[in-house]
């Protein structure tokens, strides 16, 4: 019997009233893998990451098609004890915002404690000393003091640290990370990307990395999904994607990054920009700013050939 | 000729507890005309501060800022009113930085109209040439900030620190908050009206693969003081402040897999309480006694390779630097 992945997203549609914000989207991820997902704002990145955890409920946006399995189970045929169960345990997730996800009310040692009581049925004092060494490994100075201080009185990537704590306090299997670093400093980035991997690496946990920062996924993912209007244009090896993109879109996305260029050179910027969702182009979302165009492109989207590795393009760089 | 002469410049605000919190400690520098400064450093480092404090848009304790031999701490309102025509700023926040209530037009015409220059129908044409040089098209003038992208506000924020003609541009993490293709755009648009204009600059940014790309020098803050500045190839290929270098290891690159990674560890100190010695010693990979008692001064790197000129223009704030013959 074939092994079923750890996550199996299956033709996923996401839909704003009537205009697609993700359109059938295919991904899957096993045990110890992380899996960077990149596209520039608006590309339908988060509400993916949204949608694995069947976080939509309480806003516009509604799941038009297709299924997110947890092992096989699809969350959505789940009651709602099942769904707490795996949720915060099982999977977790770190959210952008670190100012709008803690309780403003509360001190961060009890917040962090209280995702062991719940799920692991840990005592208060248990709570807070995992809590304190949670604190300590991603990296937070003195956290015997700082468990009982309010988020208010932390600093912006104090905050997000905490929220990471959070998120790995039962020691997930599966972290859903969308953007989990764009607050951090470089230097503190690097601290928790190298905790991530040690994680992945001792406990198996499996990591989607959601971001915009391609070098970030070159350098912790073994795989690469690239977005663009809501839909997956690209995925790969992460070698394979960087070394010789195939999709026109990862090909300029990576030519205009500064670190790529001669210093004081003109970048080979993509001009125009990315359009809003109600107003995706028929064929190939990326044809109005692709240089390589042919006469299919604006005629028929292309297909992607799997969800493992495979290029949505009619034309694609050789 | 320098366009600009920083001097000793420190900036102190109290924090909410009675401390000081001196976010800018004794920072020198020369900006020459015609030259691109990048100043980078983490959160907190004060690289903002050292923006808004050139400017004089925040008041400076001590030191001195001196704008074609003249400094700007000491000049009245009159002459700050005529130096700020030649010294402009580009914000980070385009959605902060542009009045909401007022059209596009109204928005660039405005420090023509505050600074009396030229007739209606010249500041008009001051206009359409203004928006037709950062790439827009004329008849954005009647619409609101609103109904642009984060990149075309940018590009509108640009026009409007142009307006004047400045000799100066200061650009506060102008293109952190922008995707990266359209990050690309309004790199190129701002590096071609730097060499078009002859733009002095100041680029202020967290990200030192943007830094490297537009600066003619580098600067390297932390803690409110510059540890390393230099010539950008110098200082990129040949770091000396150990934390210049996990800066620089720090940054995901896109190249391949790096080999060997320097990770800091530890929490950046409270910048109100600095540590004693050099503020770095409590995250140096390489800290020795010598760090926690004395801070090392900014010096010349000396070096056997490079010309006479290039090991004048690197220094770097490190006891590690001082030893080494």
């Amino acid at each position: 019997m074939p092994t079923e992945p750890l996550l199996a997203i299956d033709g996923l549609s996401v839909n704003l009233g009537s205009a697609a914000v993700v359109r059938d989207l295919s991904l899957q991820l096993n045990a110890g893998d992380m899996l960077g997902l990149v596209g520039e704002s608006g590309c339908g990145k988060s509400v993916t990451a949204l949608s694995v955890l069947d976080l939509l409920e309480d806003s516009p946006l509604r799941i038009s098609a297709g299924a997110v399995r947890y092992q096989g189970q699809d969350l959505r045929t789940l009651d709602a004890a099942a769904v707490q169960n795996l949720r915060g345990n099982r999977i977790a997730m770190i959210f952008q915002e670190p100012m709008t996800s803690l309780n403003p009310v509360f001190r961060i040692g009890d917040q962090i404690a209280e995702v062991l009581q719940i799920h692991q049925g840990s005592t208060r004092r248990q709570g807070r000393l995992a809590a304190i060494a949670l604190l300590e490994r991603v990296g937070m100075a003195s956290p015997q003091t700082l468990i009982s201080r309010y988020p208010h009185q932390l600093s912006g990537g104090q905050r997000q640290r905490v929220m990471i704590a959070m998120a790995l306090a039962c020691e997930p299997q599966l972290l859903i990370a969308d953007e989990p670093t764009t607050a951090l400093d470089v230097t503190v980035q690097a601290q928790i990307l190298e905790l991530l991997d040690q994680l992945r690496k001792d406990t198996g946990m499996a990591v989607l990395l959601i971001t915009h920062d391609l070098g970030l996924v070159r350098q912790y993912c073994d795989r690469v999904a690239v977005m663009y209007c809501g839909q997956l244009v690209e995925v790969g090896a992460c070698e394979q994607v960087f070394e010789r993109p195939a999709h026109r879109y990862t090909n300029a996305l990576l030519q205009t990054v500064p670190a790529l260029n001669v210093p004081g050179t003109r970048l080979p910027a993509i001009e125009g920009r990315v359009p809003a969702p109600g107003h995706w182009p028929p064929g190939c979302a990326y044809e109005p700013r692709c240089q390589h165009v042919v006469d299919e492109c604006a005629r028929r989207m292309p297909p992607l050939a799997s969800s493992v590795k495979g290029v949505r393009c009619w034309n694609p760089a050789s | 000729m320098n366009l600009l002469e920083v001097r000793e410049l420190t900036t102190a605000f109290s924090a909410r507890d009675g401390r000081t919190l001196r976010a800018l400690n004794e920072v020198s520098f020369d900006l020459a005309e015609g030259e691109v400064l990048g100043i980078v450093g983490e959160s907190g480092c004060g690289k903002s501060t050292l923006a808004k404090s050139v400017l004089r848009l925040i008041q400076s304790e001590q030191g001195s800022v001196c704008f074609h031999g003249q400094d700007v701490l000491q000049m009245n309102k009159a002459q700050l009113k005529r130096a700020r025509r030649s010294m402009q700023i580009v914000f980070q926040d385009p959605f902060g930085s542009l009045n909401p209530r007022h059209t596009i037009g109204q928005i660039i015409r405005e420090p023509l109209q505050v600074h009396g220059i030229g007739s209606t129908r010249d500041q008009q044409r001051r206009v359409d040439e203004l928006l037709e040089r950062v790439g827009l098209s004329a008849d954005v003038q009647t619409r609101h900030a609103h109904e642009f992208s984060g990149g075309q506000r940018q590009r509108i924020a640009i026009a409007r620190a142009l307006a004047l003609q400045p000799e100066l541009l200061v650009a506060d993490e102008a293109v952190s908050a922008l995707d990266v293709s359209v990050q690309s755009q309004i790199i190129n648009l701002i590096t071609d009206l730097q060499a078009e204009l002859g733009l002095s600059m100041l680029f202020i940014s967290h990200d030192l693969s943007v830094i490297r790309h537009v600066s003619d020098r580098i600067a390297v803050m932390y803690l409110g003081r510059i540890v390393e500045i230099g010539e950008a190839d110098a200082l990129m290929n040949d770091p000396q402040h150990p934390y210049t270098r996990a800066l620089i290891s720090a940054i995901p690159s896109l190249a391949a897999q790096q080999a060997v990674r320097i990770v800091l560890h530890g929490e950046l100190p409270d910048p109100s309480d600095p540590p004693e010695g050099c503020a770095f010693h409590t995250r140096c990979p390489q800290v020795h006694d010598e760090c926690l008692r004395r801070r090392p001064e900014l010096r010349a790197v000396v070096r056997d390779t490079l010309s006479i000129h290039s090991q004048a223009a690197h220094s770097s704030a490190c006891h590690l630097n001082e030893s080494t013959p």
